[in-house]
Order: C-alpha cells, then sequence, then structure tokens
C-alpha cells in the first residue's frame, strides 16, 4: 500500500490509474503544473483547474484511487506577473473543492525577481487561508539558490508554519538546508534527473526518515508512475523493515497531508 | 543531527548488488567524452564537458559525501535573483566550473 503525493495524472492515461492501483497505491495528490507550453488566456487555467477538481477525482476512482489537488500557477508561467495574479484570482472559488489541499506547486524556476513576486502573492493566499502548501523547487544548477530564495520568501511571511510546508524535488545538496529549518522535505524519483530509487533510499539512510516523503511527479516528460514502488522494492532489498518502507511511504505523506482536514484514502 | 543510519546490507553486498550498474555508466561517461573527441568542431571546451571532467575528479578524491559534492558542484552559488527569466530551460552545469 502506498500514496504517490505528487504526480500529475492529466499528463498520464488511464492505464497508468490502472497499473498504480494494481502496485497498491491508494491515494494520490496532484499539483497544478506547466503543459509544457504557455497557457494564452487565464481562462485556460479555470478549465484546467475543472479538470484538477472534477474530472481527475473521477477518473481515479474508478480504480479505488483517492485524488486530491493543489492549485496554482507554476512558476515557469510566473515571468509576466500581471497574467499570473489573474490567474491567482481565480483561485479562492475553487477552494471549496473538498479535494483542494492547497496551493501548489508554486516556487521558482530561474530564480528570477517576477518569480519571487508571484511566489509572494501565493505566499499570501495560502496564509490568508490557512492552507498548505507545496513548494517546487528549481532544476538542475537552480536548485540550490533557488531552494535558498524560496525558504527566505516563506520565513517572510510569519503566519505560514513551516511544518504546513513541505519543500519538494530536494536532493543530496538541498535535503539539510531543507529540514534543518523545520519544512517537509519531497523527494522526486525521476529516471535523469532529480533522485533516482537508489539514492531516494541513500537519503533516508543519511539523513533519517523523518519528515521525508517519495514521489513520482509523474508527467509528460521522461518519468515513471511506478517509481514509488519500485522505492519500496530497492529498500526491502536492501534490508530495511517493512514499518520503515510503510513508513516513507505511506504514514509520512498521511501525516502531512492530513494536516489540510481534507486529505483522504480511498 | 540526522538519525543517520548506516545500510542494512553490508559492503560487499552493495558492490555486488550495484557493480554491474555502475560499471555500465562508467563506461558510458567513458564513451562520451570519446565520443566529443572524436566529433569534428568546436565544443571539446564546452563548460559542460569541463564540469563532468571536475566531477570526476571529485569521484576520485577520496572524501565522503561525494554525491553532495558534485551536486554542488554544478550549481549556481549566487546568491541575488536574476532580473529576467529569459529561458524555462536548465542546462546542468555553470559556466564558470
Amino acid at each position: 500500500m502506498y500514496i504517490d503525493p505528487h504526480v500529475h495524472m492529466v499528463s498520464r492515461t488511464t492505464d497508468d490509474y490502472q497499473r498504480m492501483a494494481l502496485a497498491g497505491c491508494v491515494a494520490i495528490t496532484e499539483p497544478a503544473f506547466w503543459a509544457g507550453y504557455d497557457r494564452s488566456s487565464p481562462q485556460g487555467f479555470f478549465d484546467y483547474f475543472r479538470q484538477l477538481t472534477d474530472f481527475e477525482p473521477k477518473r481515479a476512482a474508478q480504480y479505488g484511487i483517492r485524488h486530491h489537488t493543489w492549485l496554482c500557477i507554476n512558476p515557469k508561467e510566473a515571468e509576466d506577473p500581471v497574467f499570473a495574479k489573474e490567474v491567482i484570482k481565480l483561485i479562492p472559488q475553487f477552494l471549496k473543492c473538498e479535494s483542494v489541499l492547497g496551493i501548489g506547486e508554486i516556487g521558482l524556476n530561474k530564480n528570477s525577481r517576477n518569480e519571487l513576486e508571484i511566489l509572494d502573492a501565493h505566499l499570501t493566499l495560502a496564509a490568508e487561508h490557512n492552507l498548505l502548501v507545496l513548494v517546487h523547487t528549481p532544476h538542475l544548477e537552480d536548485k540550490l539558490k533557488g531552494t535558498k530564495l524560496i525558504m527566505d520568501a516563506i520565513r517572510n511571511h510569519a503566519r505560514l508554519d513551516p511544518s504546513r510546508v513541505l519543500i519538494d524535488h530536494v536532493e543530496e545538496h538541498t535535503v539539510r538546508h531543507v529540514l534543518d529549518r523545520g519544512f517537509w522535505a519531497g523527494m522526486t524519483l525521476y529516471p535523469d534527473t532529480k533522485c533516482t530509487p537508489q539514492r531516494a533510499v541513500d537519503i533516508f539512510e543519511m539523513h533519517g526518515t523523518e519528515r521525508l516523503w517519495i514521489n513520482s511527479a509523474g508527467d509528460w516528460g521522461q518519468s515513471d508512475p511506478l517509481a514509488v514502488p519500485k522505492t519500496q522494492i530497492e529498500m526491502k532489498a536492501r534490508g530495511h523493515t517493512l514499518e520503515s518502507v510503510r513508513k516513507v511511504s505511506f504514514d509520512n505523506p498521511l501525516q502531512f497531508l492530513s494536516q489540510s482536514g481534507r486529505f483522504r484514502i480511498a | 543531527m540526522p538519525s543517520s543510519t548506516p545500510p542494512p546490507i553490508t559492503k560487499r553486498a552493495v558492490v555486488d548488488r550495484y557493480f554491474l550498474e555502475h560499471r555500465a555508466k562508467a563506461i558510458d561517461l567513458a564513451a562520451f567524452f570519446d565520443r566529443v573527441d572524436r566529433a569534428q568542431g568546436d565544443g571539446a571546451d564546452d563548460f559542460r564537458v569541463k564540469a563532468l571532467e571536475a566531477c570526476c575528479r571529485v569521484l576520485l578524491d577520496g572524501k565522503p559525501e561525494r554525491a553532495r559534492r558534485v551536486l554542488e558542484l554544478l550549481s549556481d552559488h549566487t546568491t541575488e535573483p536574476i532580473a529576467k527569466a529569459s529561458t524555462k530551460g536548465a542546462t546542468g552545469a555553470m559556466g564558470g566550473v
């Protein structure tokens, strides 16, 4: 049994839902993200939010998987602050949906001033509505700098408790920074970038299993919606206990997500 | 401090389990450098090639936490946000490495 707390199912086939269910997935959370192209209007995001809050939960339910979501405009589309703020204005009307857990995945992409302005607008929205926050950290060479800038930006919002913020896509050079400042940390399991299942288990061995989770972040790029159960196999193969396996792939995401008051398993 | 725990398996078991996978990756890396050498035109001094060479030196320095240090080697260490993003992508290394 497992939870995949970060997966972009709008980009995956129904067959993937079936395979995930067969592998033991009982619940997922899907952050709003970049579609691979910039939307031409805020109305495009309105339709996307309807897909996340209405259509995907029904598709997942066919396989006994409980679907939840996070809403935002992804940092990749935050370079136009006027456009991005129009999208942010759409979010409150969706917050009444029971499957919406919070704001995400917000953060930075290239660590620009405009991205920081939109990150701050999202954080304000989360603080005003007392919502959980799921944070995307930048790719590759931009990750270390971006992670530090993001944590500083969150610190400027006194109403946001770090224990209600998960900073995702950590790797060996950022995980300690994130945990030491009281945040939760997520490891994303990708074939070429971010963490492999082997490295994720290395990180558990080096940094412990408190306030850490794993996710596939499966999307339209090279990714694997079965990455979480494959990491469970890697842990078992190394001799880790079933309790440890369950903690990182089920208990920890359940603990963090339950703070929303809305997270349910099938 | 983190609650660090060693892998439950032995050093020998780690080698047995992962050697062939990483033997293949070592050969892939060697073949990549060879491919750059054999190719025509510019590029041998590309910052990404130089970054990989620097990473290889970290692998052989005998010090701990190689993965963290390789990632730091490939990272942007400036602290101020950039004025404006001109691209959405990342290259994987810094030009100054």
